[in-house]
């Protein structure tokens, strides 16, 4: 075996029930190397390195770790492996410090040397260019900080190997650029890394090779320097696709909605929203960029009269005349006459009904329609059809649980609903989240159809780069308040990574 | 080489069914089949252990307890009804996914009121008035406490689990202290039959009368399948329903399709605490007579089992509700003729529903076993 691969894997396979999740995949990972394990949701990544962790086990295959053969059969053993595995979601107790969080679990004297452990900690924040305090509590903490924390705690295990699952997806670009230095400093001191990812130009500035999967089969492993962001979604999806974003210059644009000194509290008491204010205009795309949890939830949710409303106000503009939204429930926003439609970031737990089938689903704004104490379903199955029909979505029958359709196909049938309602005022929170790319960019025409139809769009995103392409204006949220609104056409991404963690109304 | 890689797979394990491999109809019914005469296979060794008989006879013995005889097929149909018609009550609430295990003690104050009414009134009255009287107390009743619950549940989402138990133990409070106020024989703690010379308020010798014969709780079972037909319509094809079964899913999905969620719970709750009231009435104008602390039986906790079995199909209720009754009513038979006491009988369907319910395990999960590589 060559011992300059920290991780081989031969012919790794899993399967849940029918489906394969990794079929026959062979691959290696160099030590002193970051490899990007690049494929749409559903491919198979995350599967496959849950196996290096120890969280599944393979049906069939062989790994070897620093050429020999093991069998990794729980976290445990892949920490005694050198394997540490950073997951989307944190795994901190938030009470405690950091460096109390690092040596959770690790065998120990029964007195805790904490400035030992403070010390050393130290020492591998200085060797790799980390920024943390270790004394520092988990709730004062960034989401940027957690994650250090995440790596650290792996590092401190004595980690050869480190397997990143989506890091950057909840980071500005600035804290991104950060991480990647990091990540570098580690590749230089001869640690194997890989990074799960779905963002093509994060995979072409990091990573040394990328390896790509596609619907659980191995495709091949390209060099970074030889491939492209064309060359490599090829590979991911299979056939050639145009990344190209249609963006028409917006016509006749008019003020559809205003937003005066909006503010909401939460029922903790948090303040979520802080005089918040703008105009979102027919025929255009406002895009809301920020960081998770900036307040974006909350201003969807008070347009659509659904929060907590302190003070401000909502004014909606149509030709017979102004109608002020604030203090009216979502039944009566519909009532007056206000066509609102609303894509939820929440689609499962909010924007839809798992169980229920896609008819009724359809139906879940409108099944109050009609007189009488039963529910009319024929309408909303012949609309249902034709959502069907017109936005291709898979499915065995309109008769089945939605929750058995693939996210795409889901996300679909939301959107087609809240397109068919035609609406004046289009909200979508993170709209293409987890979609593949195919399904997203179909989402992405829809959204342009609409904004081309003269309807007041506005978009919730997290990816910087589709929010430039897509939206028309930009809206930053920083910590519930606007921080600025910008031209998208002629913004970078880095003025909104610093807008979106500065509070400076000046940049305009 | 693979083959030492699988030593230290675990020896078996659990999946979940997919779509793709899920279990067809027939096979569903079969398993089901399999897991009743699983059943009746340990209940007959349970048996034999105890008695040294023929655990065939004994089992033909349950068949004459529960319907030897024109008097038990009626207490078997009459049981059912009672059984299916608190099952109905409850549902609603439970589509909701609001753990009402109240309906005990909204029986009882149904049953508390509708006695009070034969008591007070009954000497005074007798006919459609009466039962129209004791029908609306029932219900209000009922209604009173399953909204009290829901009302905190909606307004401070205090745990209705725990709320509506403690009801229960109040229901049952009151229950004896007005078997001490209306005790038949001082000291005796019990009211014995209410209006036993008159029989005003009994349903068997209304106007509504006897339709078929002696033994007979026709207006009983009509009552309740009026009821099973009108709820089955109401769950499935009202707009109450449909809102029901997206509180249930999600409340915020609920919120977010405009859905006043607190005035469902608490309209659900209603319904389903008066439909509760409402078999208090049957139990103690239908078939009992008088009430004690004893009178709802523990019908509200079996109805749960029966809902849910049923996944909340009201047709499906009524096939399990008389499963039910009947092991009830044929174990009760075999204690007795066969020496054993009241508690074997509960032994014994406690074995059944303990396979029914387990079975449900096999419908959903696949068991796969260490080395175990189906083709792809």
């Amino acid at each position: 075996m060559d011992t300059n691969n920290a991780i081989e894997l031969k012919n790794i396979c899993k399967r849940f029930g029918d489906v394969f999740a990794n079929k026959n995949i062979t691959l290696e990972v160099r030590k002193g190397e970051i490899l990007s394990l690049l494929g749409e949701n559903g491919s198979g990544k995350t599967t496959l390195m849950n196996m290096l962790s120890g969280i599944y086990f393979p049906d069939d295959g062989q790994i070897f770790i620093d050429g020999k053969e093991v069998s990794i059969t729980s976290p445990k053993d892949a920490y005694e492996l050198g394997i540490g595995m950073i997951h989307q979601h944190f795994k901190l107790i938030e009470t405690f410090t950091a460096a109390e969080n690092i040596i959770l679990g690790l065998p120990g004297k029964e007195v805790i040397q904490m400035n030992a452990v403070v010390e050393k900690i130290n020492e591998l924040i200085k060797k790799y260019g980390f920024e943390l305090d270790p004394t520092k509590k988990i709730y004062d903490m960034s989401v940027s900080e957690k994650q250090t924390v995440e790596i650290i705690k792996m590092l401190y295990r004595g980690a050869n190997i480190l397997i990143l699952d989506e890091p950057t997806a909840v980071l500005t670009p600035q804290e991104t650029d950060r991480l990647f230095d990091v990540l570098r400093n580690m590749r230089n001191d001869g640690k194997a890394i890989i990074i799960i990812t779905h963002k093509l130009h994060e995979v072409l500035s990091l990573s040394d090779r990328v390896a790509v999967l596609r619907k659980g089969e191995y495709i091949g492993t390209v060099l970074t320097k030889e491939a492209t962001e064309l060359s490599l979604t090829e590979m991911m999806v299979g056939e050639k696709v145009s990344l190209n974003i249609g963006r028409k210059p917006p016509v006749n644009v008019h003020k559809k909605l205003s937003i005066k000194n909006l503010t909401c509290v939460d029922k903790a008491g948090v303040t979520t929203l802080k005089n918040v204010s703008f105009e979102a205009n027919a025929g255009e795309i406002l895009g809301i960029a920020g960081i998770a949890g900036s307040g974006q939830k909350e201003l969807l949710e008070a347009v659509a009269g659904l929060q907590n409303i302190q003070e401000g106000s909502i004014v909606f503009h149509d030709d017979k005349g102004d109608i002020e939204l604030v203090g009216k429930t979502s039944t009566e926003i519909r009532n007056v006459g206000v066509a609102l439609s609303f894509v939820p970031e929440d689609r499962l737990g909010m924007g839809l009904v798992g169980n229920m089938d896609l008819a009724d689903n359809v139906m879940l704004r409108s099944y109050m329609d009609g007189k009488g104490i039963a529910v009319n379903r024929k309408k909303p199955r012949q609309k249902t059809e034709k959502i069907v029909d017109e936005l291709k979505v898979v499915t065995p029958s309109i008769s089945t649980p939605i929750r058995r359709l693939s996210g795409g196909n889901v996300q679909k049938v939301l959107v087609g609903r809240e397109i068919s309602n035609a609406p004046a005022v289009l909200m979508t929170a993170y709209a293409v989240r987890g979609l593949d790319i195919n399904t997203s960019y179909i989402i992405y025409n829809l959204i342009n159809e609409q904004k081309e139809k003269g309807v007041a769009v506005i978009y919730v995103g997290e990816d910087l780069d589709v929010l430039l392409e897509l939206a028309d204006r930009i809206l930053v949220l920083c910590g519930g308040s606007v921080s600025g609104i910008v031209d998208a056409r002629t913004t970078t991404k880095e003025q909104i990574g610093l807008m979106m963690t500065k509070h400076s109304t000046e940049v305009m | 080489m693979a083959k030492d890689n699988l030593k230290k797979e675990p020896l078996m394990r659990i999946v979940k069914r997919t779509k793709n491999s899920t279990i067809s109809k027939k096979m569903a019914v079969i398993v089901r089949v399999v897991a009743i005469l699983l059943a009746l296979v340990v209940c007959g060794i349970f048996i034999f252990v105890l008695t040294k008989t023929n655990p065939i006879k004994v089992y033909y013995g349950m068949i004459e307890g529960a319907m030897g005889t024109n008097r038990r097929v009626w207490n078997t149909l009459r049981d059912t009804m009672i059984l299916l018609a608190v099952s109905l009550a409850i549902t609603p609430a439970f589509k909701m996914k609001f753990w009402n295990i109240g309906a005990e003690g909204q029986i009882l104050v149904g049953g508390i009121a509708t006695a009070a009414v034969m008591r007070y009134m009954g000497a005074t009255m007798n006919g459609p008035g009466l039962f129209a009287v004791m029908i609306v107390v029932s219900i209000v009743a009922g209604m009173v406490w399953g909204i009290i619950p829901a009302i905190f549940k909606a307004q401070y989402n205090t745990n209705e689990t725990l709320f509506t138990l403690m009801m229960n133990y109040i229901a049952i409070q009151l229950t004896s202290y007005f078997c001490i106020v209306w005790e038949a024989v001082k000291g005796s703690g019990t009211i014995g039959t209410i209006n036993q010379e008159t029989r005003n308020g009994w349903i068997s010798t209304s106007f509504l009368g006897n339709i078929f014969g002696q033994f007979n709780y026709s207006i009983n079972v009509i009552l309740v399948i009026i009821l099973m037909v009108v709820m089955a319509y109401y769950l499935k094809k009202t707009k109450h329903g449909y809102e029901i079964a997206v509180v249930g899913e999600s409340e915020n999905t609920a919120r977010y399709a405009g859905i006043n969620v607190k005035k469902v719970i608490i309209r659900t709750m209603a319904i389903s605490g008066a439909l509760c009231g409402l078999t208090g009435f049957l139990l103690v104008s239908g078939s009992s007579h008088t009430i004690s602390t004893n009178t709802a039986g523990g019908r509200g906790f079996t109805a749960i089992i029966v809902s849910w079995l049923a996944k909340f199909n009201p047709y499906i209720m009524l096939l399990i509700s008389f499963f039910l009754v009947f092991l009830d009513n044929g174990a009760v038979q075999i204690a007795s003729q066969y020496g054993l006491n009241e508690s074997a009988s509960e032994v014994m369907t406690g074995i059944v529903l303990f396979f029914l319910i387990g079975c449900e395990f096999f419908l959903n999960y696949r068991v796969v076993f260490r080395g175990k590589h189906e083709e792809a």
